[in-house]
């Protein structure tokens, strides 16, 4: 690991103008991912900004129909929070089943999004739901959120402050389990919003997406069977020592169906 | 006996320290003035070195020094040695390519050592070593194990890559029952390379004395004397005198720490060379890239049967991959402990056994947790159960129908070993009851109406333990006898301190051998203390692997205890005016036949150091040692039997259930075998559907951290059914085999030949990914 200089702003604003002034800087949310890429040298930045101390930042609000939660919120929070259990108990199964015990007791919600790891798993649920992703200076539609790669529309500097997520009529969520990292080879978010189906799916492309050929086919209902046929297309997916694109397009299907099976039932 | 004698489940004593985090490991040890020592590793699989610029590094700060292979060998460092000569079919001997402890000259693996920086600081030393500035040139690696005879030649010295074409059989038998065989089984397959990934990374601290330049070096070795012989003998680090090697504790080995490894020893001649005690620690890459590696075999077997399924022969053919060098003993682990263990537990008349160890651009591979014996296993298992199903008979009475039966004791096998004892339908017996193998179909339609595949696999394995013989080891090329030695020494105050030349790491010899000696003297167990791992302690050792420690390191006890008893015998005769052969001993006591005259094993001992009015024959002190020669390999064996439950849709394979019915003889603590056996299991299923070291095309490790190299979790495994047969082992005095690599011996197959019932495929490469089931049965 090599030399930084280090920051624990205790604000929002003065976090964002560390950034600015720093020569290369980077925000540390959990550091799941941060700490171990410095200490294999593959992330050199000249400034760590930790986020830590910032107030405000970690929280989980439910208000009518609307779950808002704190880019700072740990994973195990969000698993054992009554209001996600009670709003939607997809996204506390989701984030129950994220890394292992460690990672979710240190990962947040917002440097999840942030690093956009193509096997997150927020990130299916953040598309499932139709999320809105709240920042420093503006609110960025889950839609409009990932852009490929480990790459997002955030600019540089761009600070997520929470994640708002309408809550849906019913949802659920199913991934296949890497067997060594344990991320989502092929993860699938379903959710019935009321105004029709979305479907997210993470760990099978470059970054998270919409299934929207299952969206259509689904009309309305949560036929498992749909996603057996619906038009998937995976000529960009990833492929590696333990899925193939193909294996993973069959992943995604079948995670989809069980998904859906379990909204049915 | 008390309750913490042979046989007795005692809680081991070591487990307080490590559960508390008071181990005492290498990377514990820190000495006075101490400067740290990082390696810079090839990048690529093989290159030249054209030129190594350290001029940047030298001067960074907090730098000790920068040093090169060439460093080394001026001041008269050697190269590391293979402790087994193996000799190919044409009578030649192996062909070993020189591997000097830092490259000098090519690279020929990723990771590879070839200069080491030493500093104040791990971190300066860290940053000293980014600015060393190597000239490679690039060479064509040679990658794939099944094109290394045909790629470029990566040592100038050693044709086609070939480090030798050995064989053991009889040929011609061979082909004379093939010829006229009713039916032929035939198998390819891979047998999967593994990394051991000891939960300790290796580690060495070193200290050298400039006035009595004497050495020392802790380090984590299975065998520190072993590495104390070879750093001497070979090496020329130091005068065998004059070099004290340690283990203390150490994380476990699984055989990854027999060998002596380049970094150790050019961390050991840093010490000397900059004057100050040097500490090297590896990472965990390191260890995924630099330990050697272990199995990566392809081989071709065929069995030849008669109508009611008599097995007539075995024909086999493998390639072993030995990697980039010659590792410590990797010529012997795909020859002497795989051909010879061909046999299985069957009568099988003829086997020929052929074996091509090649060269490739890859870390060395070498002995793990089996080593050898996991592959003959695999060889013989998968095949058996492939004939039963080609041949419409059931698995399990196929085996039944070709064991060596118990009356057939000692049995010699076409592949030059002797099995002393065993009764394998009893261990059979009981694992297919446990198993509740006949309600099979039952649980199979069970599965099938949830949409689930359901199979079962048996493993009748049979291992070689106990290594071995000195005779019989080193006319098949050991450059080292396989005794044991032992030490019992009895304190004034009577109790005893025992040296073992065995090493234990995480074996719980403290307790085991503790349990031997205390129920041998009749000492009280809390009063025996096991001391091993320290050259400057003990006399000499060979140190554990190949599941030896208790039958060989064991036996040393009982002999150097029998030594103790007759020596006592001699005192309390004096002390009781008896003739010796009128004293017994029994229970700790010595006690005049036929009298109620009678001394405890304390008071004895006492009188052993107070020495009142000896004869002139009868010296003071009680201490013996033993060196104890194997008069045999003892050969553990057993039942394996797995059950699993696939789900076609994904392709998981879900271990269901795992039976496992051993004979290893003897027991001395059941509750450590039992751990052992889980242990071994584990690592077993792991290779069967989790683990695998993969290099790709260019050579690079990809399966290089735990985020792709897929070490089995608890929650990958059920809760497994253990449970033994005990036929003793008929030439060691307790009667004992050895139980610690077992499981990961029986296990690979028992699960394979699981997953293919399930699938209903003839095979499937190991490990049984999701994928690559789901793409069996996408193909079925």
């Amino acid at each position: 690991m090599n030399g930084f200089d280090y920051h624990r702003p205790e604000s929002l604003e003065a976090a964002v103008a560390a950034r600015r002034a720093a020569a290369d800087g980077a925000y540390l949310a959990g550091g799941m991912t941060l700490i171990p890429t410095l200490k294999q040298g593959l992330a050199e930045p000249s400034d760590l900004i930790d986020l830590g101390a910032i107030r405000g930042l970690a929280g989980i609000g439910l208000e009518a129909d609307r779950l808002t939660i704190g880019a700072m919120t740990r994973h195990a929070d969000v698993a054992a929070s009554a209001e996600v259990q009670r709003a939607i108990p997809a996204l506390a199964y989701l984030a129950s089943e994220i890394g292992d015990a460690q990672v979710r007791n240190r990962g947040t919600l917002g440097g999840s999004l942030a690093n956009s790891d193509p096997a997150a798993d927020y990130p299916a649920a953040v598309i499932g739901l139709g999320a809105s992703i709240l920042t420093d200076r503006r609110t960025i539609a889950a839609d409009d959120y990932f852009k490929g790669l480990f790459e997002t529309a955030l600019e540089p500097g761009e600070l997520i402050r929470a994640v708002a997520f309408a809550v849906p009529r019913r949802a659920a969520y199913r991934k296949f389990r890497h067997p060594a990292s344990r991320y989502a080879v092929a993860g699938v978010f379903v959710a019935d919003t009321g105004d029709g189906f979305r479907v997210g799916v993470t760990g099978a492309g470059p970054c998270a997406f919409r299934w929207t050929a299952l969206e259509t086919a689904l009309a309305g209902k949560p036929d498992a069977a749909a996603a057996g046929a619906a038009p998937l297309d995976s000529r960009r997916f990833n492929a590696d020592l333990h899925a193939s694109a193909e294996y993973r397009a069959n992943l995604v299907r079948v995670m989809a169906a069980r998904a859906l099976a379990d909204l049915a039932g | 006996m008390s309750e913490q004698g042979i046989g007795k489940r005692v809680t081991r004593r070591e487990d307080l320290r490590f559960i508390t985090g008071k181990g005492r490991y290498t990377d514990d040890i820190n000495l006075p003035g101490q400067a740290y020592a990082v390696f810079l590793r090839s990048p690529y699989p093989r290159a030249r070195i054209r030129a190594i610029d350290a001029a940047a590094a030298a001067k960074a700060p907090g730098v000790v020094g920068v040093f090169t292979g060439k460093d080394l060998a001026a001041d008269g460092i050697g190269h590391l040695p293979c402790g087994w000569l193996v000799k190919s079919k044409d009578g030649s001997d192996m062909k070993v390519p020189p591997r000097p402890p830092l490259a000098i000259e090519t690279v020929n693996f990723v990771g590879e050592p070839y200069a080491l920086v030493v500093a104040e600081t791990l971190g300066q030393a860290r940053a000293a070593a980014a600015l060393v500035e190597t000239d490679f040139e690039e060479l064509e690696p040679v990658v794939a194990l099944a094109e290394a005879t045909a790629g470029p030649q990566i040592h100038p010295e050693i044709e086609a890559n070939r480090c030798y074409d050995w064989e053991l059989g009889d040929q011609a038998a061979v082909e004379a029952a093939f010829a006229k065989a009713p039916h032929v089984t035939r198998l390819e397959f891979a047998n999967n390379r593994l990394i051991p990934n000891a939960i300790e990374p290796r580690a060495a601290v070193a200290a050298y004395n400039r006035p009595t330049e004497e050495f020392t070096l802790y380090t984590t070795s299975q065998n520190p004397h072993l590495e104390r012989l070879i750093l001497a003998a070979f090496v020329n680090l130091a005068p065998e005198h004059k070099l004290r090697v340690i283990s203390p504790d150490v994380g476990g080995g699984f055989g990854s720490k027999i060998f002596v490894y380049p970094e150790e020893t050019a961390a050991a001649w840093a010490a000397r060379r900059t004057n100050r005690p040097v500490k090297w620690t590896a990472d965990r890459s390191e260890a995924f890239l630099s330990d050697a590696h272990g199995r990566d075999h392809l081989t071709t077997a065929e069995l030849a049967l008669d109508e009611a399924g008599t097995f007539l022969a075995l024909r086999v053919r493998t390639r072993a991959n030995l990697g980039a060098y010659l590792s410590t003993f990797a010529s012997s682990v795909p020859t002497y402990l795989y051909g010879t263990l061909l046999a299985g537990q069957y009568r099988t008349p003829a086997i020929h056994v052929e074996v091509e160890g090649v060269f490739t651009n890859t870390a060395p591979v070498d002995a793990y947790r089996g080593a050898g014996r996991p592959e003959a296993t695999y060889v013989v298992e998968r095949i058996v159960e492939t004939a039963a199903r080609e041949l419409g008979i059931d698995p399990a009475e196929l085996r039944r129908r070709n064991f060596i039966r118990p009356d057939q004791f000692p049995y010699e096998t076409p592949v030059a070993l002797v099995y002393d004892t065993g009764d394998y339908e009893a261990s059979l017996a009981k694992a297919l009851k446990q198993a509740d193998y006949a309600g099979f179909p039952a649980r199979r339609r069970e599965s099938e109406a949830r949409g689930k595949r359901r199979g079962i696999g048996l493993s009748c394995y049979i291992e070689a333990c106990g290594l071995a013989p000195s005779q019989l080891a080193i006319q098949l090329g050991a450059g080292v006898g396989l005794y044991e030695s032992g030490e019992v020494r009895v304190n004034p105050t009577g109790s005893v301190t025992v040296f073992t030349g065995s090493h234990s790491h995480g074996q719980g010899h403290e307790t085991t051998f503790a349990q031997i000696v205390s129920e041998k003297l009749g000492v009280p167990f809390e009063q025996v203390e096991v001391v091993h791992g320290d050259t400057g302690r003990l006399e000499f050792g060979l140190g554990t692997y190949g599941s030896r420690s208790v039958a060989v390191g064991g036996s040393a006890l009982i002999k150097a205890s029998d030594k103790i008893i007759a020596k006592g015998k001699r005192i309390a005769a004096h002390m009781l005016e008896a003739a010796p052969d009128e004293v017994d001993f029994e229970d700790g006591v010595f006690a005049v036949r036929q009298t109620n005259k009678s001394l405890t094993f304390g008071e004895v001992a006492f009188a052993a150091y107070v020495p009142a009015n000896f004869p002139e024959d009868l010296e003071p002190g009680l201490s013996e040692k033993s060196f104890y020669d194997p008069k045999n390999f003892t050969f553990p064996a057993g039942s394996h039997i797995a059950e699993v439950e696939v789900d076609p849709q994904t392709g998981v394979v879900d271990l269901v259930r795992f039976v496992a019915v051993d004979d290893f003889g003897e027991v001395i603590n059941p509750m450590i075998v039992e751990g052992q056996v889980h242990g071994g299991i584990a690592q077993g299923v792991g290779q069967a559907l989790l683990e695998h070291g993969v290099y790709d095309a260019d050579g690079q490790l990809v399966t290089g951290s735990f985020m792709d190299y897929c070490l089995p979790r608890a929650d990958d495994l059920p809760s497994f059914e253990v449970d033994t047969t005990v036929t003793p082992c008929t030439h060691n005095p307790l009667g004992v085999k050895g139980c610690g690599e077992a499981g990961a011996i029986g296990a690979p197959a028992a699960v394979m030949n699981a997953v293919t019932d399930a699938l209903g495929v003839k095979d499937l490469a190991m490990p049984a990914s999701p994928e690559r089931v789901w793409r069996a049965l996408q193909a079925a």
